[in-house]
């Protein structure tokens, strides 16, 4: 066999796989070409996990290929959906009724109806299916169909924000039944009710979907829509600016790349995404109230919004962002250098010959983690660190992977992040309240005040709207007086899109932003601009 | 030579089984979280019973050697079990992807060994001259630069800084169809990116090889017939030359195969290398196991397939091996 002949043959062979490739992969779905008023390609740096809601998927609305029995409008009011109407609370909270919207079909031409509900909700919080979010439908006791329009959930306490968990969406039952829920073909080639339907799924790269034409609120204008998955900053940026893509999110300092550019827009969305400082109450320097107020007043938020994250954001005081409803006035800490000095000197943390405080022989040093690859905490740490310095409070900054932080968290700080914006229930509770004490990620300061916890379960089940409003500022209130984390920051989401449709908009976005955020959220809603 | 082969593949099997058993063991040494990987965002809000009640539905909990000996016979039986970091079969995951890694792989392999014979002949052809200094210590830069490095150079120059060509992805984003057009203009960068850190190899030692036969007997006694240059560099000099090439073409393999992981990572090119990633990271046991029975069956192939050719080529060679 000659060099010659080898070299033919996989020449062949590389032609036979193109060829069989090309044949074997070309992907469904009609609609225009690139650029086409009815299509729109973003950029995301997220891809789900799976697209079955039994499994998690969009959980918090906006699922594009479901619907929930509620959906959230711009303002986050709440609206109905597959439920006909808001649900009716009776039974001291503990009872939830719904009922259905008649006539809605899911996209193979199957009708909905209460089994569907049931059958959701059932097979989440069954403990052979694999849902991982399934802790957040913890008040769930039994869930009922009454007839084909009404659905009857019975909640084991009452629990006030629990509506704003069900717009959750609904998987029909006789295309997911039958099937292994974690691993069946549903995972991957859903049916729902909502506005679009998938065509293709190429993992690590993109989401395609096409309209719904028998949408129960009407068939979308934008037809096509791709999702991109496209997990670097710099390479959605181009990709955005070559005109691959039609709107991308992006970080501060590459959106303002787009600022000069007529045919493009930036919207940003406010959050309740925060950035923050554990403070192990384990330790014994951050577990002390005194340098805990002082790291408290120390820190300048001001200057980490306009440094880190270039003015897109705002100062945070807590989970709750300043510009909540739900936010306690009163409760800002603004940047006090001298008072935290003072503070520390009054509760006997004296200054060493180091410049690092000392009390009983204890310096006032604790280690602070961020998770490695993540550039923005690694700067809040950073920036934490420093302004802890100026007060006499040592902050020995290290990176790691989730896996190396955890089992430190007993007794280390770590850079936390979080937020979510429906109810301020979800996230107080998880971060403050003792009972979930470094239970996984939740109250990783393993926080502990009985005013506060006290105040916590009020919130939760009083279905008063200014009982909890009051419960929430106590919560907030006690935050104030014992900052068991230090909040930094709410960070902005920053998106950057071709102009040409009407009345663009965000809601308030959470933490975890996948492909239900950005101004995309409401996409079957768009009208062109004439 | 059919006995070697059939001698060989016996040596396989165990092999393949010590390997997998390995690659189960490093998995289970490895400080990721199985569960929480699987859990993914959701994950962070998870509570701990949450997480040790998946744990336990993945099985994540059991000694390892439990579950490699029922991956084992699992897999014996045609059953590759489920993805869980793709959360899809891996018999689809593997049919899916092995096609566009096996296009980018054969490209840039071919493209490698052609370009490096022909730069490795010309080198040869006038030692320590211009050209042959040019060549040589191009190879020995791009030998030292790192795969996932050359590509987002190339990246940077093609894709951002001429806007030439297309920066990843199979197709273009917006693109309905996978077309054969499209997917060329997506193989260049990174087929050629690819190509080149394989290319070194082949220059150099095309080089020594032809070099060397230049020196030797038959070559100056062409010469000395009157031959032309020409038929004596490519007829006599490349032929024996050729030889040590034919060894390094199974050798490569390993090499590509790490090659291609950080190429298909870095243009988001849909193959197996970049699943092999995910994997990994995710402890995704059965995917990466048989990700790893591929590996090592294709290196093992790869020996292989060179020792066949070199017996053929050169006849003193037996096929005992």
């Amino acid at each position: 066999m000659t060099a010659r002949s080898i070299r033919g043959v996989a020449a062949m062979a590389t032609a036979g796989v193109l060829a069989g490739g090309v044949a074997g992969c070309s992907a469904p779905g009609g609609g225009g070409g690139a650029g086409a008023k009815d299509s729109l390609v973003v950029g995301l740096a997220n891809e789900p996990e799976t697209l079955s809601p039994l499994l998690g998927y969009g959980k918090d609305g906006n699922s594009k290929i479901f619907d929930g029995l509620l959906r959230r409008d711009a303002a986050m009011k709440l609206q109905p959906a597959l439920a006909a109407e808001l649900p009716k609370v009776t039974d001291d909270g503990r009872t939830y009724t719904y009922k259905l919207r008649q006539g809605v079909t899911f996209s193979d031409g199957k009708p909905f109806s209460a089994k569907d509900v049931v059958f959701t909700y059932r097979t989440i919080l069954d403990e052979k299916t694999n849902n991982a979010a399934k802790g957040e439908l913890d008040a769930i006791d039994k869930v009922t169909a009454e007839g084909d329009d009404t659905v009857v959930f019975a909640l084991k306490y009452p629990y006030a924000p629990f509506a704003e968990r069900t717009v959750l969406p609904i998987a029909p039952e006789h295309a997911a039944k039958g099937q292994d829920v974690n691993t069946g073909s549903f995972n991957t080639a859903p049916i729902g009710t909502g506005p679009y339907v998938l065509t293709g799924w190429s993992k690590g790269e993109k989401l395609t979907f096409k309209a719904n034409p028998t949408y129960w609120r009407g068939e979308p204008k934008v037809k096509k829509l791709t999702m991109a998955i496209i997990k670097d900053d710099d390479v959605r940026a181009t990709r955005l600016r070559s005109g691959d893509l039609d709107g991308a999110i992006l970080p501060p300092n590459l959106a303002k790349g787009f600022k000069g550019d007529k045919g493009k827009l930036t919207l940003t969305a406010k959050t309740t995404d925060f950035r923050g400082v554990t403070l192990p109450t384990a330790h014994k320097v951050t577990g002390d109230t005194a340098v805990r107020r002082a790291l408290d007043l120390a820190v300048d938020r001001k200057a980490m919004v306009d440094k880190l994250l270039e003015g897109a954001g705002r100062a945070g005081y807590g989970p709750v962002p300043t510009d909540s409803e739900w936010f306690a006035r009163g409760t800002e800490r603004p940047h006090d250098l001298a008072k935290a000095k003072k503070l520390l000197d009054d509760a006997g943390w004296r200054p060493g010959g180091d410049g690092i405080r000392e009390k009983d022989g204890e310096r006032a040093s604790f280690t602070l983690w961020f998770p490695a690859g993540d550039k923005l905490r690694e700067e809040h740490a950073l920036a934490f660190a420093s302004d802890a310095k100026k007060a006499g409070i040592e902050a020995k900054v290290q990176s790691g992977t989730w896996e190396v932080i955890e089992p430190r968290m007993k007794d280390d700080a770590v850079l936390a992040g979080g937020g979510n914006p429906a109810d301020p229930d979800f996230d107080l509770y998880n971060l403050l309240h003792s009972s979930l004490a470094l239970d996984g990620f939740n109250n990783m300061a393993a926080y502990a005040n009985p005013d506060v916890d006290k105040a916590l379960e009020e919130g939760r089940r009083s279905g008063d709207k200014n009982a909890r409003k009051a419960a929430y500022d106590a919560v907030q209130r006690g935050l104030a007086d014992n900052p068991g984390y230090t909040f930094l920051t709410h960070v902005d989401h920053l998106y950057v899109m071709n102009d040409g449709w009407r009345e663009l908009a965000t809601q308030v976005e959470p933490h975890d932003h996948g492909l239900g955020a950005g101004p995309w959220w409401n996409v079957e809603d768009w009208q062109p601009q004439q | 030579m059919a006995r070697m082969a059939g001698r060989r593949l016996l040596t396989a099997v165990p092999l393949l089984a010590v390997v997998t058993f390995g690659v189960f063991a490093i998995a289970a040494a490895s400080p990721f979280d199985p569960a929480r990987a699987y859990a993914g965002s959701a994950g962070l809000g998870a509570g701990r019973d949450v997480l040790d009640q998946l744990r336990e539905n993945l099985g994540a909990d059991r000694p390892f050697v439990v579950r490699w000996w029922e991956w084992l016979t699992a897999a014996l039986g045609g059953d590759l079990g489920q993805s869980t970091s793709l959360r899809q079969p891996v018999a689809q995951v593997i049919g899916e992807r092995i096609g566009w890694s096996v296009l980018l792989c054969g490209v840039a392999f071919l493209l490698a060994v052609c370009t490096g014979t022909a730069l490795g002949v010309l080198a040869a052809r006038r030692r320590g001259g211009l050209l042959d200094r040019t060549v040589t210590s191009l190879a020995y830069t791009l030998e030292a630069a790192p795969p996932f490095w050359l590509g987002l150079l190339a990246m940077w120059f093609f894709a951002i800084r001429l806007d030439a060509l297309p920066a990843g992805g199979l197709t273009d984003t917006g693109a309905d169809a996978v077309t054969a057009g499209q997917v060329a203009s997506h193989l260049v960068l990174p087929a050629l990116v690819l190509a080149a850190t394989q290319l070194p190899w082949f220059v150099l030692y095309v080089r020594q090889g032809v070099g060397d036969a230049l020196d030797e007997d038959p070559v100056r006694g062409a010469r000395a017939r009157g031959l032309r240059e020409r038929t004596v560099l490519l007829r006599h000099a490349l032929r024996s030359g050729l030889l040590p090439v034919l060894t390094l073409i199974g050798s490569r393999v390993p090499e590509l195969i790490t090659g291609a992981l950080l190429v298909e990572t870095v243009f988001s090119w849909p193959g197996i290398a970049s699943a092999t990633v995910q994997a990994a990271t995710s402890v995704d046991f059965p995917l990466l196991a048989a990700l790893t029975v591929l590996a090592t069956a294709a290196v093992l192939l790869g020996n292989l397939l060179s020792d066949l050719l070199y017996g053929l080529a050169d006849p003193r060679v037996g096929f005992d091996g």
